[in-house]
């Protein structure tokens, strides 16, 4: 099942509170997984949980990377190791122990890096990530997901626990749009439209499709059909989504809440470069550091918002011929 | 130990240090020294210490060993060939294209070795996370964690120790190869680490220190950890960088080095002679 219910509302929830919720339910269900946390369970709500259960979860304290390999070799045997801590610290910090006691060693673990790019709001420019998704792109048979909403965070790593290889999760603590009704599935790999269109195509992932769809309504008003898809998972990406996309505008903006090195806007254009160049452009952060402030100023101030998405997709039309 | 078990385990460990010498001297060059220094080791354990089975080299609740100096491979694949692995011919296909014995340990590709290592740190949250597993799991294994001194640099592996700790992994044997060189000569010289015994104790460790060429005196240490009482076990093993072949010992750069076939028949020839006097 899956139904796009996207009306502009913020969901009531907060991620964080779904994690709390999702994390020891998928325990529940599968005595194989155990989670791992870097002194954050309080900031996801899975202390109590993990104070009542501790044959299930392991606090690690602020290690890490040897929490990354104690959850690897926890794959070896046997278990399913679901591993949270702040995205630059899941990213970043624990990146050669994902890379080879993860991926190479072929120790299959989720991790959730939360509050990714300026969803980190006011921990700042040493706690936000624009880099995370190039880092974990170039690990081979990864798979990297830029969360949606809270329906789309539950399916995620409900899929992610028994997929195999390193998993990982991007995924900011407070609310989002609501795109999704509760219960939906959203396979991994297969993107969503969320809108039609035939002059342009918007590629959004996370926090960039609640704006990418304001901005389509935007464009609407002034007779450009935008399309907007849902590329949750970055890796590995609905190639033939951007192709058919791609081939049925002939204009594509890629919208992200990263670097326009390395993420989703690299992941399109490198779809589009060999199966269907077409003008594009992005929305993402011109390769800069973050930097402290609250989300709508930050979003603003590195030009994550549908008012630049509007004007992106305007500039890529006019090339468009 | 009864005389004749000694020798028994002296015997396997020079078998051991020929078997790496052969694979190391069918590509012409490798990591001499530092298998060599473990070799007594790897002789003790998988000479009766340790709970394993060739046929089924993935068993759960075999006992499980991480080289976490996955440089010294050539010693645990000669070791694991001379247990009945793999073929011992297979040693000679060390690092060829293709090969299941890659430089540095892979437990993808190798029967019988436990986990991968070679990015050195790796290998201790690895086998925490192991040992963790299997006491969760209830299983009466214990895990056997090779770490070089130079290797104990890497800040990765202090993280290890104070988690095996703080998390009492009783079922965690760390093994520290102290045999007081890497790569850049001596470890005083590049980067001295100070008293072992000491940082282990402040870390929880019920630690020990013995001499690292001898197969009884490993033996009684190893035999002590059979039985955990809540802490992780550290056995800092007195060691020498090329130990058991006298010319590669005397070479303070021996980190790596080449084997021509002419050291190749002089080492092996002394080794022969050594291991026929103890099986005499």
């Amino acid at each position: 099942m899956m139904e796009i219910v996207y009306t502009g509302e913020m969901d009531p929830r907060m991620c964080k509170t779904v994690l709390g919720e999702t994390i020891p339910t998928i325990a529940a269900d599968d005595p194989d997984v155990i989670y791992l946390d870097a002194d954050l369970m309080s900031c996801i709500g899975t202390g109590k949980w993990a104070k009542e259960n501790p044959g299930r979860a392991v606090n690690c304290g602020i290690a890490e990377a040897n929490m990354t390999g104690v959850a690897c070799g926890l794959a070896s045997a046997g278990f399913k190791p679901i591993l949270h801590t702040f995205g630059p610290f899941a990213s970043r910090r624990c990146y050669d122990q994902v890379f080879l006691s993860g991926g190479y060693a072929k120790n299959d673990i989720t991790i959730i890096g939360t509050d990714p790019g300026v969803t980190a709001t006011m921990n700042g420019g040493t706690h936000m990530p624009f880099e995370d998704v190039a880092l974990y792109r170039a690990i081979p048979g990864a798979t990297v997901i830029d969360v949606t909403d809270p329906a789309c965070l539950v399916s995620a790593l409900r899929q992610c626990v028994n997929r195999p290889g390193v998993k990982y999760i991007r995924v900011g603590r407070k609310q989002y749009a609501r795109v999704y009704a509760d219960g939906s599935e959203l396979p991994i790999g297969k993107a969503v439209t969320l809108r039609g269109g035939k002059d342009a195509v918007i590629f959004a992932a996370g926090i960039m499709v609640h704006e990418a769809m304001q901005a389509a309504k935007t464009l609407e008003g002034e007779g450009i059909q935008a399309a907007v898809v849902d590329l949750f998972t970055i890796k590995p990406l609905d190639a033939d989504a951007v192709e058919h996309w791609a081939e049925k505008t002939g204009a594509v903006v890629a919208a992200e809440n990263h670097n326009r090195h390395g993420g989703l806007y690299s992941a399109v254009l490198e779809v589009l470069a060999e199966r269907c160049p077409v003008p594009a452009a992005c929305v993402a952060v011109e390769d800069e550091f973050g930097e402290v402030g609250p989300q709508d100023y930050l979003q603003e101030r590195f030009g994550l918002t549908a008012e630049h998405i509007v004007s992106q997709v305007k500039a890529v039309l006019a090339r468009k011929g | 130990m009864e005389e004749t078990r000694k020798r028994e385990l002296q015997a396997f460990a020079v078998k051991i240090r020929m078997a790496a010498l052969d694979a190391i001297h069918s590509r012409g060059s490798g990591h001499v020294g530092g298998a060599l220094s473990i070799a007594d080791v790897l002789a003790v354990l998988y000479g009766g210490e340790m709970k394993i089975d060739p046929q089924d080299p993935r068993k759960p609740d075999r006992d499980k060993l991480v080289c976490s100096k996955g440089h010294a491979g050539p010693a645990v694949y000669g070791t694991l060939a001379l247990k009945g692995f793999f073929p011992y011919d297979e040693l000679r296909t060390l690092n060829r294209p293709g090969t299941r014995l890659p430089s540095h340990c892979d437990r993808n590709k190798t029967p019988g070795v436990d986990m991968t290592t070679g990015s050195l740190g790796q290998g201790t949250s690895l086998a925490c996370g192991m040992a963790l597993g299997d006491k969760l799991r209830g299983l009466d294994s214990r895990v056997f964690l090779i770490v070089g001194d130079g290797e104990s640099d890497e800040g990765q592996c202090w993280e290890a120790f104070a988690f095996a700790a703080a998390k009492k992994l009783d079922n965690l044997v760390v093994l520290l190869d102290w045999n007081k060189r890497q790569l850049d000569g001596w470890t005083d010289d590049v980067y001295p680490m100070g008293d072992y015994m000491a940082k282990f104790q402040a870390f929880g460790f019920d630690a020990v220190k013995v001499d690292g060429g001898d197969v009884a005196a490993l033996s009684g240490a190893l035999e002590r950890t059979r039985k955990g009482e809540g802490k992780p076990f550290a056995i800092i093993m007195d060691t020498e960088k090329g130990h058991g072949v006298q010319e590669v010992a005397e070479t303070v750069m021996n980190h790596s080095l080449p084997v021509s076939d002419e050291q190749f028949e002089k080492w092996t020839a002394q080794l022969r002679s050594e291991l026929a006097a103890l099986e005499g």
